[in-house]
């Protein structure tokens, strides 16, 4: 169990840096997710941490120990790849054992902690079985016991779940968490879902374009964001964002209601939302419109109550609570703090 | 538009069927000149050449007189089809022995990053896409008895005196031409090989990295199993280039000194062609359908099993 940390780390491809100076510390038995969209650099920094990658420049530490150029075995970290990257030629058991026979463990001691990895992720039953024998859940769960097996300092995972279908995914995401909160072992998880992250992280940090844009708990990434990026990337539908001259300001969808909801206490700001389009979903009703006094290309989402009885194609007035409005640079779209 | 116009529509715009629409017409028309080329070109005389072992058709003597097993017996009675069969099979063990090796380490050499590597791909290719028969003229001059360059730079470098009359000898005569079908060979298989190794994910390779793995271990305990059934292609294919080919024996020794290099292809073409035997020639080279009929049926079945999986 150790802590993870990068210092100004880098990783040019060609021209490109897919990491571009990077500082990141986890904390010790933490669940870290780095959470991005495609491209964002996101897996490069992992197989950097992991010793599949060697960085351009900027440190690695793993438990304090400097771990630059040094290969994987030794940095005792264990690595679960998107398609579990299971060998198709050995058994499940020769599989899970695989990393011991490379560290020269003797026969009886393999036997006893495959058999303790297996049991610990349920999956002593299929020992003898080849991975294309088994369903895409059970091989993820090979592949956990293949990288717990050494039990190793660090546990890498490169979106593992991406794999299963939608059902299967939120039934490994419950394992995934108890597993990794028994182990106690310091986890980097990376995803582009930020379902995912949200649900699993201890803490996030969200990437794009190699730069780490935010590093904070699910509650500040979603509630506090550091950017216009964040602040469109987390959350489903995403922030609103109306741009005028001097500012852009964010609320979130389930913020903006009619005007009639809040109390004085809330200063709210009144805007006036006209609906387009009324959306139902079952839980929630999504109204789809623009606000007036900005752009008309500027959609606008609110978040309401089923049973809300607003109509489509008029004018209503809706409001934000001042605590819930979050400004930010037009220019730089980095976040506007106090009184600017 | 009303519904009624909207039908009409419909109806004349409906594409008419042409020929080209029936599967039948069109797998009949698709199938027909392959059948007729492979007929033509390898069933036709093939039962020809068949027959003809069971004759006594000679150059000279053109009926098909069929004479039952005589004509075998007689092929059998002589030493030098027992010398050519057991060279073959030699010929044939040795050389795939020695390309399933040469290939894997050269597919391994090429599949790394390391500068210049088109030029050693290319270099490598080479011996594949030169003619057999030029390829092997140069190996004979190589290889000549007087002017070798190989005996050349061993007597410069003081490991010789006088020639070592390469082809001249019959263990020697033996290797060179065993050789030569290596060189001939390795390069289709290691692009094959290479093929099958460029084709393992790279998240096996990173996840027996991550595993601590060393170049041993994942060489011998992950990509050369996963190869197994590409190499596998490749072996046949070697196979069935050496056993049927006979220019190297040709153009090298002509089957020399005395017979020692003969292989059952170049015997076959001695007897039938050059010595007007055709009955006996056919009788030789019927030797080899057991050995290919068995290599196309492996081929098949490494052809479905990829399939299936």
């Amino acid at each position: 169990m150790s802590v993870v940390e990068v210092r100004n780390l880098t990783k040019v491809f060609g021209d490109m840096a897919a990491v571009d100076d990077v500082d990141l510390a986890s904390r010790e038995g933490e669940f870290l997710v780095l959470l991005g969209p495609s491209g964002c650099g996101k897996t490069t920094l992992l197989r950097m941490i992991a010793g599949l990658e060697e960085p351009t420049s900027g440190e690695i530490f793993i438990g304090g120990e400097k771990m630059n150029g040094l290969p994987p075995r030794i940095r005792k970290v264990a690595m679960v790849f998107q398609s579990y990257a299971l060998y198709p030629h050995m058994t499940v058991a020769r599989n899970i054992a695989f990393p011991l026979r490379a560290e020269g463990v003797d026969k009886a001691e393999q036997d006893k902690r495959v058999r303790w990895a297996a049991e610990l992720l349920g999956i002593d039953r299929y020992l003898e079985r080849r991975p294309r024998q088994l369903s895409g859940g059970e091989r993820q769960r090979v592949a956990l016991a293949r990288a717990l097996v050494r039990e190793p300092n660090v546990f890498l995972l490169d979106e593992p779940l991406s794999n299963l279908d939608a059902k299967l995914r939120a039934a490994a995401r419950d394992d995934l968490l108890e597993f990794q909160r028994r182990v106690g072992i310091t986890t980097i998880y990376v995803t582009h879902d930020q379902v995912e992250a949200m649900g699993m992280g201890d803490r996030i940090a969200v990437m794009s374009d190699g730069r780490i844009r935010q590093f904070g708990t699910p509650e500040e990434i979603y509630s506090d964001p550091a950017d216009t990026f964040v602040a469109t990337f987390i959350g489903s539908p995403p922030m609103n964002l109306l741009r005028s001259e001097h500012r852009v300001v964010g609320f979130r969808p389930e913020n903006f209601r009619p005007i009639t909801e809040f109390a004085e206490r809330d200063m709210p700001s009144t805007f006036r939302f006209h609906v387009n389009r009324s959306e139902y979903l079952g839980s929630d009703r999504f109204l789809y419109g623009t606000v007036e006094g900005y752009d008309e290309n500027t959609k606008v989402i609110a978040r309401v109550p089923v049973n809300a009885s607003i109509p489509e194609g008029a004018t209503h007035e809706f409001g934000v609570a001042a605590a819930d409005l979050c400004y930010f640079d037009p220019r730089t779209g980095k976040r506007l703090r106090g009184d600017e | 538009m009303s519904d009624e116009a909207l039908a009409i529509g419909v109806r004349t715009q409906r594409p008419r069927r042409t020929l080209l629409d029936s599967e039948r017409l069109l797998a009949i028309g698709g199938l027909t000149p392959a059948v007729i080329y492979i007929v033509a070109l390898v069933g036709f005389p093939f039962v020809l050449a068949v027959v003809m072992a069971f004759s006594d058709v000679t150059v000279g003597d053109p009926s098909l007189d069929l004479v039952g097993l005589e004509t075998l017996r007689q092929v059998l009675a002589d030493p030098v089809f027992w010398r050519a069969l057991r060279n073959t099979l030699v010929f044939t063990l040795i050389s795939n022995a020695l390309v399933v090796i040469l290939a894997t380490a050269l597919a391994l050499i090429l599949t790394k990053d390391f500068k210049g590597k088109w030029l050693v791909r290319l270099l490598v290719l080479l011996p594949w896409t030169t003619p057999v028969s030029l390829a092997t003229i140069s190996w004979l001059w190589t290889l000549d008895s007087i002017f070798s360059p190989i005996d050349w730079v061993l007597r410069q470098l003081g490991m010789l005196e006088g020639n070592m009359i390469w082809l001249g000898q019959p263990k020697l005569a033996l290797a060179s031409v065993i050789a030569v079908h290596t060189w001939r060979i390795v390069p289709l298989a290691a692009v094959i090989v290479m093929a099958g190794m460029l084709a393992i994910p790279t998240e096996i390779r990173d996840a027996s990295d991550i595993d601590g793995a060393g170049f041993w271990r994942r060489t011998f305990e992950i990509e050369i199993p996963l190869m197994a059934p590409i190499i596998g292609v490749a072996v046949l294919f070697g196979v069935i280039l050496s056993v049927t080919d006979m220019t190297v024996v040709h153009v090298l020794t002509r089957g020399g000194p005395t017979n020692y290099t003969q292989v059952l292809a170049s015997w076959a073409f001695y007897k039938g062609i050059e010595g007007g035997d055709l009955a006996q020639g056919a009788g030789t080279a019927l030797f080899l359908l057991p050995v290919l009929v068995a290599v196309a049926a492996l081929i098949l079945r490494f052809a479905r099993r990829r399939e299936v999986l």
